[in-house]
């Protein structure tokens, strides 16, 4: 593995928010991802890249607790002690995934009720709480809503009801809305045009600025991992080859694959 | 409740053993009530078996009755409130027949009573058993199909997608529109389905001096709640549980505190309301009272002439010459108290009232 300069220390909150040590997932003899090991610190955002079938997505399941790895641990201080996220109960895993966590879906039907109506989406999880109150339920999904740029007026309509781009939108608000320290991004703007996935980065940049969110996006787009990102992690058949400051990695790849992933870039 | 092992032993053919089921079956589910009733709301397994009617059509509350009923006990079977319906009928039947058990159709008499979507109006007191027939015992069904993840949101109470639901109403209809099966917490712990009795029924549940029994047999549930347990209907902060009521009195007994049957009497949109619980309100026209669609009492078969059962000074005197003779013919069917009050009193003047 190649890795450049050490990483920013950030002077706030020296204690990463989330510790992954040698991570390893195996299917039978395949590998799924090996001996993966990083910090993630507060408001910083981790970008996973790499080819299909290098073992992103398998990653990302072993960090939100989905997929318990076969090997290492994931620590998340999330409260005032650091909780080793597969030794503590499901239940408890689960409520931090209702809460101090969020997962946003590749496929926004994957992570959205499509029978509930958006405002029911949204307020999923403040009623997963225990939020009992409709007005004020609804009130903070208006609020969430407007700002993923979703027209109030459509917060009682379904979410087979909108286009591709707003489902992820919508997908986003109703991870959001709990307030999450931690979000989890499998690839948010596949499938989406290219004016579409504009929108939506944008908006997650800004989101992800104002809310101070620590994110782990993994996709398979450089421009979105450019876009975004602060650090970046090349993986190759599950492991990692190459991790460093996002700049860094595109504009100055050490490892073979990476120069191959960064030349085969188009620029139009 | 205390079981009888055997049929009695001068009986010529013991074709069945007491109460239909075999006596392992009795205790297998006589366990699994135990274990309901010692976690309220919680959704016991058990092992279901083959009825002699189909599932779906009681085959869990049969099962439950079965398990406890004993010679000592007396069953009324309800069927939507009503105690001479087809489905209410045989299966009263069946235990007099296979459980040699007294039946009776008053509420302050029965021990047992087997209901399919209704709690009778008339106050449950302690040492009655409530025996519920339950198509669907999962709440949480219609929201989540995978079965191990509705186990999972029960044991550790994750019940904010029943909340989601409810929302999903008041967005839509601007209250809360599901009137049956109504979703309620046991006990501050469990969300349970009350089986499909009307939500005006929900607060009878609440703190019930009755033990209630709930038997899914397709399902092959069992759940419980013992007598004096809390039942709280989901609701909002800001939209409060509210029951149904109506803006009519019964038509037949004038009850103003029952649930109510909304019957359509002819092709022009008229309609009636009756109570839905038949006994009640048969209960009601015979202490006297009288609704505003109830015939001639004694024309109508539907109450005893015997003077015990008419008020002084009884209105059937006001209300004859509203009647038109060619219509209550002496073709008329007294059976049916619906059927009766429409041929009679589908022209009577609304004024005509008790």
């Amino acid at each position: 593995m190649t890795t450049h300069a050490t990483f920013p220390e950030t002077a706030y909150d020296p204690a990463p928010l989330l510790s992954v040590t040698g991570v390893s997932r195996f299917y039978g003899e395949r590998i799924g991802c090996k001996d993966v090991s990083f910090d993630l610190w507060p408001g910083e955002v981790l970008g996973i890249v790499g080819e299909s079938g290098s073992g992103k997505s398998t990653l990302l399941r072993c960090l939100a607790g989905i997929d318990q790895p076969d090997e290492g641990e994931v620590l998340f201080r999330g409260g005032p002690e650091p909780l080793d996220i597969y030794s503590v109960p499901e239940q408890e895993r689960r409520r931090l995934m209702r809460t101090a966590w969020g997962i946003v879906h590749q496929n926004p039907r994957d992570g959205l009720r499509m029978d509930v109506s958006a405002g029911g989406n949204v307020g999923e999880r403040l009623m997963d709480r225990g939020d009992r109150h409709y007005g004020a339920i609804r009130e903070r999904a208006l609020d969430w809503l407007s700002r993923v740029e979703i027209a109030g007026a459509r917060i009682d309509d379904r979410p087979r009801q909108f286009s591709g781009g707003m489902q992820q939108r919508l997908q986003i608000a109703r991870v959001l809305v709990s307030e999450p320290r931690l979000v989890f991004m499998d690839e948010p703007t596949g499938g989406l045009d290219v004016s579409v996935q504009a929108k939506l980065l944008d908006l997650l940049r800004v989101l992800v600025r104002d809310l101070g969110l620590a994110a782990i996006i993994v996709t398979h787009d450089l421009a979105v991992a450019r876009l975004l990102t602060d650090r970046l992690m090349v993986m190759k058949d599950g492991h990692v080859v190459e991790q460093g400051l996002t700049d860094q990695v595109l504009d100055d790849p050490h490892h073979a694959y990476t120069q191959l992933l960064t030349s085969a870039v188009l620029t139009v | 409740m205390n079981a009888q092992q055997t049929w009695p032993a001068d009986d010529a053919s013991p074709a069945y053993n007491y109460a239909y089921l075999d006596e392992q079956t009795k205790r297998m589910i006589r366990r699994a009530l135990l274990k309901a009733v010692a976690v309220p709301g919680y959704q016991v397994p058990f092992g279901s078996r083959e009825m002699p009617l189909a599932r779906g059509w009681g085959t869990g509350g049969i099962q439950v009755t079965a398990a406890i009923i004993g010679p000592d006990d007396t069953l009324k079977v309800i069927d939507q409130g009503a105690d001479d319906t087809t489905n209410a009928v045989s299966i009263r039947r069946f235990f007099e027949k296979t459980a040699d058990a007294r039946t009776t159709e008053a509420t302050a008499e029965a021990t047992i009573i087997q209901t399919r979507h209704r709690i009778p109006e008339a106050p449950l007191r302690a040492g009655q058993i409530m025996v519920y027939q339950v198509p669907q015992p999962e709440p949480l069904r219609k929201l989540e199909p995978r079965e191990a993840e509705t186990r999972k949101m029960h044991a550790w109470a994750e019940y904010g997608l029943m909340q989601v639901k409810l929302y999903e109403n008041i967005a839509r209809f601007g209250e809360v529109t599901t009137t049956y099966d109504y979703p309620v917490m046991i006990n501050g712990r469990y969300i349970m389905a009350p089986s499909p009795i009307p939500k005006f029924d929900n607060p009878k549940m609440h703190m019930s001096p009755a033990l209630q029994l709930f038997g899914a047999g397709r399902e092959k549930r069992i759940y419980a709640l013992p007598p004096h347990t809390s039942v709280r209907s989901l609701d909002f902060e800001d939209h409060p549980f509210r029951i149904q009521s109506w803006s009519a009195p019964c038509a037949l007994c004038a009850a103003t505190d029952s649930y109510l049957d909304e019957v359509v009497i002819d092709d022009q949109g008229a309609r009636m309301f009756v109570c839905s619980d038949s006994h009640h309100c048969e209960t009601r026209r015979a202490q006297g009272h009288r609704g505003t669609m109830l015939g001639d009492a004694a024309t109508s078969g539907l109450v005893d002439p015997s003077p015990s059962a008419v008020i002084p000074g009884d209105r059937r005197e006001t209300r004859d010459p509203f009647r038109n003779p060619t219509e209550q013919g002496s073709g008329m069917d007294p059976g049916s108290a619906l059927r009766s009050a429409r041929d009679d009193d589908a022209k009577v003047e609304a004024g005509a009232k008790s």
